[in-house]
């Protein structure tokens, strides 16, 4: 299978090809290809993982594309269990979002579009995740960006969706210009764009530490803008516009990751560069707490998980930048689970009770019981709570991370692990317990439909066990599956572990008090601490600042140009004119072409052209003839001049 | 002395004389309903041909006058494909337009062995006689629907122009002769590497070559026949026209320029840079302002010859190979494009643009065939038109021409606006009337055909390229 993984990105294209072009008025047909495709990619994608659990690899299968003297094209496919991992992860949560789908957009007049999206998606990213040079990963790096801004803006009639789309667009992109400066400073200090061959020039030791520092800081760019990370994180909460499966399948469990897995895919750099590494750490510790901080106070259902997705990512950067090649690629995977089954969960809600506002809401676990179960089994795995899949890959960061005595970091870590798990209870509590707040929209609330729930039920199951497979006392378990250079097995911390779960209990044990027995009073807590409540609510004033810093000056240097554009252009035209007025005297024919032709440009002239010389096929054979002999007789002269 | 024939190495080109004899027998023996069969014969016969050239095998006989060789092979797949996506594309538009069917398959046929002749010719004169033989069948194929004005009007211009450019032509084969003493390709090009000055009677000689094949390949300033015939001539006519005879004329200018007239280089490659510019920039212009799709694809063809002679300056294997991989993907793009024609003319019977409106709606399958050749003509990867350019310019780089790159370049923007707005019509413009339109089978699977080639050639373009890679070695 491995050999011809590429089949597992291809299907989903199918799928975008035949939906767009044959299915795009045909609801059951458009979104039946596309759970077809993905499902198939799926199992296909476990046939890989049994090859790869053979033998390891690293497979590499190159396809010359373009090949002449001197040049080559190649494309390749880098097979390594880290690629089968997130060939998995994507297949399974792509399969479970579609399905919901199915529920969710049922009714939506653009319902085949939607599907067709989801296919270019599910596309883009396998194929991100299959290719094997710098290139392809850019290639379907902004081709993911580019679904992400359809997605997000798929219901384009709000203009805060729109809006929301264009401001992922740009935000990305300001990443992604670190990211192609830093694939033209490797190509040009190490010819290639290969993995490999990059790789193995990183091991000889042939490429100066100094560039590779570049390079590495350069492509966390990249990935900092993709993963939402300080200072790029302002669009992934906006983004929350787009339907919520949209928002569990991109912007928390792939499309964000694929930061995560480019900075997995640098870890020869980081080994290298201690700047680039700590540059990767501070920035993923800091985005950790911030997004935390920020959590704790929203009230809009979507934008804490998004926050929440925020400050994961960013431990899933501290644990990369600390060396911990396992754990934070580990972490990726199960987050990807527990994190998906949140946004379907609130989609569950939302669907439900047509709002985002969980002071609407309350009470609803009487209402929808199988969304209220595993949203609980997705917030005690997020919270790190034994024995599910969160704790096993939270502990494995925070054993990451100490092991290479960056305590600062580790308090910082485990701190936001109290963190969050008292805002995913406070969001659980608030949701699900208590009584509703909004009798009417209670009143109306039901259980989702099957094709929703069930996707809820997979996503649960995994929630739990996914993590098991790298609980650190077992021998062939995910660290001598996925690793860096050469498996080492770190004995677990247990006095770690101990720590963490009490943190995160408390974290709970706190959310309890203040929002289901209600001993502490939320309201006055907010009034005590005013000043820090307040700069949390308005999410620490990034959009503030962006808006009085970047966008003024982007506004203001837009001044200046237009200004610039206008003078010179009106200069150019008064000119243009005059000279025509002059002219018209002289040739009042033909300054009526001059003007025209510096108005309407290029186009026009080309068309004008293209009459004229339509003229001259007058359709007389002997005007034909004669311009043969004409051609021959230019063609001595051209010889002879 | 033993003069050692070889008739084995013309077997396929034998073959298919003998089974165009056969078809044109058994074309009296055929009622005028069952005339569709003989379409279908001659699809056997040109199978059974490509099997038979694909399996010859190679060698030089008849004194070296005929060489069957790798470069050959190429050209001969490139016709002997056009012509079954030729006739495939016929049997319906033969049946409710032409009389004498049984013919008109006999003459593509003809034209076909005349054409495979000429990729063998080691030698002017077989090549002219083997070129004309490709070309007179053509005029009457032009004028095949005789009671239709265009069409005869089509045939008698593309007769008289094709015969002034033949007598230009055979001028300068006369005149070579006499200065070399030889018609053999090999012999003249030893003959002009021994001389020590080029008379300016030779470089007349070379001109009037140059003339000559230049009116095949519809090359700018040779070109004016090409949009009248184009228009005039029945359409899967057009189809063959455009890409076989386009082919043929190429096969020979290689052969004869690469392998002969190699020592000469520096007197013609100015020549053939002036004529790629030309064609370059008024095949595109002019197509901008066309409304019959007929006529567009004629000066889109004049535009497109003039890309093919930009890799002809390279002068080099890379650019024997990439002519013919650009061939390649011409083929099934171009005549591709005519086969969504024909099959949009047998049901509504119109060739102006504006008549494509709505397309998408009424046949999905053809505007999406249609948009993917179109695609491939302006060179988008991953069609196949991409590959081909890029080894066009390629070749054209390598020896240092940029300027005719960049112009190359730009003319193909120029391209993407009139491919495209057949696109447009089909797509975002709504005709008068919305019925769904049905396809015959065979010209279905003519389709289905070029869209392969087409999306194949550009995916896994190495494959076909190790393949070509040997049509070089004759001359490098």
């Amino acid at each position: 299978m491995i050999e011809h993984s590429y089949i597992i990105a291809l299907l989903p294209l199918v799928s975008y090809v035949l939906i767009v072009f044959f299915f795009s008025k045909r609801d059951k047909v458009a979104s039946g290809i596309a759970i077809t495709a993905v499902l198939i990619s799926f199992v296909l994608s476990v046939f890989a993982l049994f090859e790869t659990l053979a033998d390891k690899g690293p497979h590499i299968i190159r396809f010359e594309w373009i090949v002449i003297p001197g040049f080559s094209l190649p494309l390749s496919i880098y097979f390594d269990p880290l690629t089968s991992v997130m060939l998995l992860v994507v297949t399974i949560v792509s399969s479970c979002v579609h399905i919901y789908s199915l529920g969710y957009m049922h009714g939506d007049p653009r319902f085949p579009r939607f599907f067709s999206f989801l296919s270019l998606f599910t596309f883009s990213m396998l194929g991100l995740v299959l290719s094997g040079s710098f290139v392809g990963t850019y290639i379907f790096w902004e081709l993911v960006g580019l679904t992400s801004y359809l997605l997000i803006g798929f219901w384009f009639e709000k203009s805060s969706a729109s809006n929301a789309g264009k401001k992922a667009f740009i935000t990305t992109k300001t990443g992604d210009l670190g990211f192609l400066l830093g694939l033209l400073v490797m190509y040009f200090f190490a010819h290639t764009l290969d993995y490999q061959t990059f790789y193995s020039l990183v091991e000889n030791n042939q490429i100066s530490a100094g560039v590779l520092t570049a390079i590495g800081i350069l492509l966390f760019m990249g990935a900092v803008g993709k993963s939402a990370q300080f200072p790029l994180h302002v669009w992934l909460p906006d983004a929350m516009e787009g339907p919520t499966p949209v928002s569990a399948l991109i912007h928390a469990a792939t499309m964000v990751a694929a930061g995560v897995y480019l900075t997995a895919r640098i870890m020869s750099i980081i080994v290298v560069s201690h700047t680039a590494a700590m540059t990767i750490a501070y920035i993923g510790a800091f985005t950790a707490f911030m997004a935390a901080s920020i959590a704790l106070v929203q009230n809009d259902i979507k934008r804490v998980l998004a926050y929440s997705t925020i400050s994961q990512l960013g431990y899933m950067m501290l644990a990369l930048g600390v060396g911990g090649y396992v754990s934070g690629t580990f972490h990726l995977m199960t987050h990807a689970f527990f994190k998906a089954l949140l946004f379907l969960g609130a989609g569950s809600v939302i669907h439900a009770v047509h709002t985002n506002d969980i002071n609407e809401m309350g009470g609803l676990q009487k209402k929808m019981p199988i969304t209220a179960i595993t949203f609980y089994i997705a917030s005690l795995s997020i919270s790190g709570i034994f024995p599910l899949s969160g704790f096993w890959s939270k502990d494995e960061i925070f054993g990451a991370v100490m092991r290479e005595g960056h305590y600062f970091l580790l308090i910082v870590a485990v701190l936001v692990a109290g963190m969050t798990s008292f805002y995913m209870f406070r969001l659980c509590f608030l949701t699900f317990t208590g009584k509703p707040r909004d009798q009417h929209k209670y009143d109306h609330s039901h259980e989702s439909p099957k094709n929703m729930t069930y996707p809820l039920m997979v996503l649960a199951f995994l929630s739990i066990f996914a993590g098991w497979v790298g609980i650190p006392w077992l021998h062939k378990g995910y660290s001598s599956f996925v690793f860096f250079e050469h498996p080492h097995h770190e004995s677990p911390v247990i006095w770690l572990m101990i720590i963490s779960t009490i943190v995160a209990l408390s974290g709970i044990y706190l959310a309890y008090l203040m929002y289901y027995k209600r001993s502490i009073d939320p309201v006055k807590v907010g009034e005590r601490f005013k000043p820090i409540y307040t700069f949390l609510l308005n999410k620490w004033y990034f959009d503030e600042l962006y808006m009085g810093t970047v966008i003024k000056f982007v506004y203001w240097f837009m001044e200046v140009l237009y200004r610039f554009d206008v003078g010179i252009i009106d200069w150019f035209v008064n000119f243009v004119g005059r000279f025509g007025l002059f002219n018209s005297r002289l040739w009042q024919t033909f300054d009526v072409y001059i003007i025209d032709g510096a108005v309407n440009g290029a186009g026009y002239l080309t068309r004008w052209i293209s009459g004229g010389l339509r003229k001259i096929q007058t359709g007389q054979v002997q005007n034909y003839a004669f311009v043969i002999f004409l051609g021959v007789v230019l063609l001595i002269l051209f010889r002879v001049m | 002395m033993n003069i050692p024939i070889d008739l084995s190495l013309l077997y396929p080109e034998l073959f298919l004389l003998v089974w165009t004899f056969v078809v044109l027998v058994a074309d009296f023996f055929t009622s005028e309903d069952s005339k569709p069969n003989i379409g279908y014969l001659s699809l056997i016969g040109l199978i059974i041909t490509a099997i038979l050239s694909l399996s010859s095998k190679q060698g030089t006989t008849f004194y070296g006058a005929f060489r069957a060789d790798t470069f050959g092979l190429s050209f001969n797949i490139i016709f002997i494909f056009s012509a079954i996506l030729t006739v495939a594309s016929s049997i319906e538009f033969a049946k409710k337009n032409l009389k004498h069917q049984g013919e008109f398959y006999g003459l593509i046929l003809f034209s076909t062995v005349g054409m495979m002749f000429l990729s063998a010719a080691d030698d002017l004169l077989i090549l002219y006689v083997s070129l004309e033989l490709a070309t007179i069948s053509l005029f009457i194929l032009s004028a095949f629907m005789k009671r239709d004005l265009k069409s005869t009007e089509a045939g008698m211009k593309y007769f008289i122009l094709g015969a002034a450019s033949s007598a230009i032509m055979i001028y300068g084969i006369s005149l070579i002769y006499g200065m070399t003493g030889s018609i053999s390709l090999h012999i003249i090009s030893l003959r002009l590497e021994e001389m020590l000055t080029l008379s300016p009677l030779f470089v007349l000689a070379i001109i009037f070559l140059i003339a000559g094949l230049s009116f095949k390949l519809a090359a700018v300033p040779f070109h004016m026949w090409c949009p009248d015939v184009y228009e005039g001539a029945p359409t899967p006519v057009t189809a063959y026209l455009s890409v076989a005879s386009k082919a043929a004329g190429l096969a020979a200018l290689i052969r004869i320029f690469y392998d002969s007239l190699q020592p000469a280089a520096a007197q013609w490659i100015p020549l053939f840079m002036a004529i790629a510019a030309m064609a370059m920039v008024l095949g595109n212009v002019v197509a901008i302002k066309q409304h019959n799709i007929k006529r567009l694809l004629a000066y889109s063809s004049i535009a497109q010859i003039g890309y093919v002679l930009v890799g002809f300056l390279g002068d080099s294997e890379l650019a024997v190979t990439s002519m013919v991989i650009y061939m390649l993907a011409y083929l099934f793009a171009n005549i591709g494009a005519f086969l969504v024609v024909i099959a949009f003319y047998n049901k509504i019977g119109s060739d102006e643009i504006t008549a494509y409106a709505g397309l998408s709606k009424r046949s999905p399958f053809l505007a999406i065939s249609m948009v993917i050749f179109l695609l491939s003509l302006v060179g988008i990867p991953p069609m196949a038109g991409f590959i081909g350019k890029f080894y066009l310019f390629s070749a054209a780089i390598q020896k240092g021409y940029y300027w005719i790159v960049v112009l190359a370049v730009l003319t193909s923007v120029v391209s993407l606006y009139y491919y495209m707005s057949v696109a447009y019509q089909m797509y975002f413009k709504t005709g008068d009337d919305d019925s769904k339109i049905s396809i015959e089978p065979t010209l279905a699977v003519a389709v289905a055909i070029a869209l392969a080639g087409t999306i194949l050639i550009g995916v896994f373009p190495s494959s076909v390229i190790s393949a070509v890679f040997g049509a070089s070695r004759a001359f490098f």
